[in-house]
């Protein structure tokens, strides 16, 4: 039994600070402290990145409930880095709308911890947990601004059709425990060696719906520009990196740990919705003028590119997934380190319009963004190319060629949006102005970020060799 | 390290200007001059390219090599074809810089673009890795964006987003491709992959018959992304609008160097590692070459603005180069080659020209100029050098270019030699009239009776290109000589293949008429 604790160390340490934090705060200190909490909460869930990054081996725990291997250690690595970097984020943003709360910070690391879980699933129980402990502080955490209407409605709205898509997930588990006779995911690879019957094959699909929801992979994205919208801009920051991380990572898990003998089935269901969310996402954000919404259809269009690496269903393939979503994550940081920047008169702004001639006035920024956004539209040399190359190289070599044509029809479309945003910065007519203030912390994520885009290009920092040795454990 | 010296160093020249400070006068001479500076000496570094090159060799040389992610490598080298163009870069360079002295917006930022632009173009020509190549080529699509949709005319920002859109959708197709050519050679070493044989097996996509099989799909592929670059008829409608919308020397760069990458692709990719694809597409390139050398030229007769003029000239002239090259043979390749120096030299030289009255009068319409004979000579003398050049008169550069791949068409297709024939009555008939309106006649508009000639400064400017244009009318050698042995190299195994594949297909043919 101490053998399974010591696999859970990170995540009971994280437990365990969670609950300290939130009884020091609930009996001493309210909000005063908050901002020490935040900084704190932040260097824990970075010092537990380094932890469980320099940690190695493959262990299991509870008869084969959680599991501990390089792929979940990887997508850990990015979730905590995603939750410490939404913190640092955080602080200056929350404290002028004034719900810079103490169970912030805490309901972050809770969603976190959900989501360490959820890539570390062994089982449905375990995924189901996990899923909805991300879940939960997810939706609170959109709805912790609640005299606004806008963020009460995002919540509300998050809440129910997430409810329902975790009752379509719960539908799945349960036809695939009736048909597999086992809820750990070894016992049901083992159930579908000759083939899945169609119970288990519906079992797959309602799960895989349920988790597309998470994604919000098209068709099942509905949710995703209003609650990018109405929530918080650093909740929509973590909404964006964190937890896309963890479910794209829990769906790679199912797929090939539970239903890694009929790859032939989920492959088609994870190329369509590649395909679709990769061209409805880079189409819908063609109309949009809030940069929130407009991000949100932006992480739609690369969550199709992320999938089309899992379609491919090889260890290329999910190597390549987790290159595009390490990368994807660094752009977003900078993306969003900008947009919780952009105010007018103190009050944020989120209309692109907004950005008129800002070149002039800020040009090390403005080339900042310009980086970001020819990376994100995946020009070369910034890294945003290299991950729709690898993911591209993916798909050919699983034999979906013609997913790659698409995907890439598709990344030119996108290119617009993206570009549109360089026109506003600096193509366009002078207006009324943005301020020019910017927290030290957004200035150094937003630098760091586009330098990492420009810089990646001589080896990507060597992130090649680690997703390899992350994508060899989950399959082979 | 020559060649990484030389196409890095443009770049290192821009981290300068970057980190300097001030925005007062003095700021900007020094940003100027630091501009030219850097320019010059990647000249001079290129001309240690060019003198250490040995023609006789037709393989590839100052070949560097290192490891890099996934497989690829950084890979530089120069061969006959590369290293002219590595020369018109550097050499076109200095001129463009210098012919923006008079920027005043953005100076830093304009004089960075052009910098960054001239490294990325010279990758183009040096990289000898399929994904490194890639890089280059779709990167340069960045500062031209910028320089185009920052600096550019009234209707700038339409032109720009075209112009990238445009671009980028026609080059994903390609980076398919090279996906595609990297899962079946297992490499994206151009030197190996150009000794590579890709299947040429027919297959079905929905029932019809794809001849010359994998190849003809990849030969597509890489045509979508070098033909809007060319650009190729009808293809085409990006380059007026960038051409007109874009400052002066972004138009020189734009009709210089970079429509030179679409015919450099087809040169490096696509005639030597798909010979098949290129034999079953053949045709269907001459042909469209035809049209666009005939089409290019009549709509370049009506055009009203003198840079939509020389844009379109600049369309039909691109055709000359497609059927030459497409012809396959060894005067069509070294034509085609030369044409697009030449263009290089005369197309560029044409839009300073522009340049030079635009900045006067600030209109490119032609008919508010006229009579500029009687008060600029020397630019009418200038101008005049160049529009019989723009026709190709023999002793000029442009003559030579026409004649060889004329030559070489003749030999793959008769019908598509004859046709792009007109085209050179066309374009006499387009230039001479451009001539006449502009310098020549009566002074009509009042507003040009205090224009001044050409300063010191522009005639500078104009001095080499003019040297280069004659000097390569009265002696082509100096551009067959290196060309030759590369072409000839590359040719040999084109050629073979696509002997051999006829045969095939003769063979079947014959067994298929048998079991009827």
């Amino acid at each position: 039994m101490t053998g399974d604790f010591d696999v859970i160390r990170p995540e009971t340490y994280l437990a365990l600070y969670a609950i300290l934090a939130l009884l020091g705060g609930v009996f001493t200190l309210k909000d005063r402290a908050t901002p020490i909490l935040l900084w704190l909460t932040a260097a824990v869930l970075a010092l537990l990145a380094w932890w469980i990054g320099a940690r190695d081996g493959l262990d299991v725990a509870f008869n084969g409930s959680f599991v501990d291997d390089g792929f979940a250690r990887f997508a850990k690595v990015l979730i905590l880095s995603a939750a410490a970097v939404t913190l640092i984020l955080s602080q200056d943003h929350l404290t002028r709308a004034g719900t810079l709360r103490f169970e912030y910070p805490i309901l972050i690391a809770l969603c976190a911890l959900g989501m360490m879980i959820m890539v570390s699933a062994g089982d449905l129980l375990t995924l189901y947990m996990g899923l909805e402990l991300q879940a939960l502080s997810a939706y609170v955490l959109t709805s912790i601004r609640r005299d606004s209407v806008r963020s009460t409605e995002a919540g509300l709205k998050f809440f129910v059709l997430g409810a329902l898509s975790s009752g379509l997930l719960l539908y799945g588990a349960s036809l695939t425990y009736g048909y597999a006779g086992t809820i750990d995911f070894a016992g049901i690879f083992a159930a579908t060696g000759d083939g899945a019957s169609l119970g288990l094959i519906f079992g797959l699909v309602f799960i895989m719906a349920g988790l597309a929801f998470k994604i919000s992979a098209a068709p099942f994205h509905m949710w995703t520009p209003d609650v990018y919208e109405g929530a918080p801009t650093p909740v929509t920051l973590f909404l964006a990196t964190g937890s896309k991380v963890a479910a794209v990572g829990l769906l790679a898990r199912v797929v090939h740990d539970a239903f890694g003998m009929v790859a032939g089935d989920w492959q088609q269901i994870v190329a369509f919705l590649a395909v679709i969310s990769m061209f409805l996402g880079s189409i819908a954000a063609i109309g949009q003028r809030d940069i929130k919404r407009l991000m949100a259809y932006s992480s739609i269009s690369h969550m199709g590119f992320a999938l089309m690496g899992l379609a491919s269903a090889t260890a290329f393939g999910v190597q390549a997934m987790l290159i595009y979503m390490a990368i994807y994550v660094a752009m977003n940081f900078g993306t969003f380190a900008f947009i919780l920047s952009m105010d007018r008169n103190g009050q944020p702004v989120t209309d692109i319009r907004s950005l008129n001639m800002y070149s002039r006035r800020e040009p090390l920024r403005a080339f900042a963004l310009l980086i970001l956004m020819f990376s994100m539209a995946g020009v070369p040399p910034m890294i945003g190319f290299f991950a729709k190359f690898y993911v591209l190289r993916a798909a050919y070599e699983g034999g979906l060629t013609w997913l790659a044509i698409a995907g890439m029809v598709a990344s030119a479309i996108s290119a617009f949006f993206y570009l549109r945003i360089v026109y506003f910065m600096y193509f366009g007519e002078d207006g009324e102005r943005l301020d020019s203030r910017m927290p030290g912390a957004h200035w150094a994520v937003l630098m760091v970020s586009a330098a990492v885009m420009v810089l990646g290009v001589f080896n990507l920092f060597g992130l090649e060799p680690l997703a390899a040795a992350a994508a060899a454990t989950l399959v082979n | 390290m020559l060649l990484s010296l030389v196409t890095f160093l443009p770049s290192l020249g821009a981290i300068a200007l970057l980190l300097l400070r001030g925005d007062d006068e003095a700021a900007r001479r020094n940003i100027r001059w630091i501009a030219f500076a850097t320019t010059v000496l990647t000249f001079i570094a290129s001309i240690f390219v060019l003198g250490g090159f040995d023609a006789s060799n037709p393989g590839f040389q100052f070949v560097e090599e290192r490891e890099w992610l996934l497989g690829l490598q950084y890979k530089l080298g120069v061969d006959g074809i590369s290293v002219l163009f590595v020369m018109l870069t550097t050499f076109l360079m200095p001129l463009v810089i210098a012919s923006a002295w008079e920027v005043e917006h953005r100076l830093r930022e304009y004089m960075v673009a052009f910098l960054v632009l001239e490294t990325l173009m010279i990758g183009v020509f040096v990289a000898l890795d399929l994904v490194l190549f890639y890089l280059f080529f779709e990167a340069s699509l960045i500062p031209m964006f910028l320089i185009i949709g920052i600096w550019g005319g009234a209707n700038r920002i339409y032109a720009a987003f075209k112009f990238f859109l445009y671009t980028f959708l026609g080059s994903v197709f390609m980076l398919v491709a090279m996906v595609v050519m990297f899962g079946q050679a297992g490499t994206t070493d151009i030197p190996t992959l150009m000794g590579y044989e890709f299947s040429t097996e027919t297959f079905q996509i929905l029932n019809i018959p794809v001849v010359g099989g994998l190849q003809t799909m990849l030969f597509i592929a890489f045509f979508a992304s070098f033909a809007v670059k060319m650009p190729m008829w009808p293809v085409h409608t990006w380059l007026p609008d960038a051409h007109v919308q874009a400052p002066t020397a972004g138009s020189v760069v734009l009709a210089a160097i970079l429509l030179k990458m679409g015919g450099y692709g087809f040169l490096r990719f696509s005639l030597p590692m798909f010979p098949v694809g290129s034999e079953v597409m053949a045709d269907f390139v001459l042909w469209i070459s035809a049209i666009a050398i005939v089409y290019g030229s009549l709509v370049a007769l009506v055009q009203t603005d003198m840079k939509k003029l020389v844009a379109y000239s600049s369309v039909a002239h691109m055709g000359f180069v497609t059927m030459g090259i497409f012809a396959a043979n060894q005067q069509g390749v070294d034509g085609a080659v030369f044409q697009m120096l030449s263009h290089g030299f005369i197309s560029g030289a044409l839009f300073l020209i522009v340049g030079v009255v635009y900045d006067r009068m600030h209109t490119r319409e032609i008919a508010a100029y006229g009579g500029l004979a009687n008060l600029m000579p020397a630019y009418g003398a200038i101008f005049l050098l160049f529009t019989m050049a723009n026709v190709g008169l023999p002793g000029t550069s442009g003559f030579v270019g026409e004649f060889l791949t004329l030559a070489g068409a003749f030999q793959a297709n008769t019908w598509v030699a004859a046709i792009a024939t007109t085209g050179v009555i066309l374009s006499a008939s387009y230039a001479l009239w451009l001539y006449r309106s502009v310098v020549l006649g009566p002074v009509v508009n009042k507003a040009l009776r205090g224009i001044q000639d050409m300063t010191a400064r522009e005639r500078a400017i104009f001095a080499p290109l003019v040297v280069m244009t004659i000097a390569l009318g009265v002696y082509p050698s100096l551009v067959t000589d290196i060309v030759g042995p590369a072409a000839e190299a590359m040719l040999r195994p084109v050629q073979e293949a696509q002997a051999a594949f006829g045969a095939e297909t003769q063979v079947a043919q014959v067994e298929e008429g048998a079991a009827e």
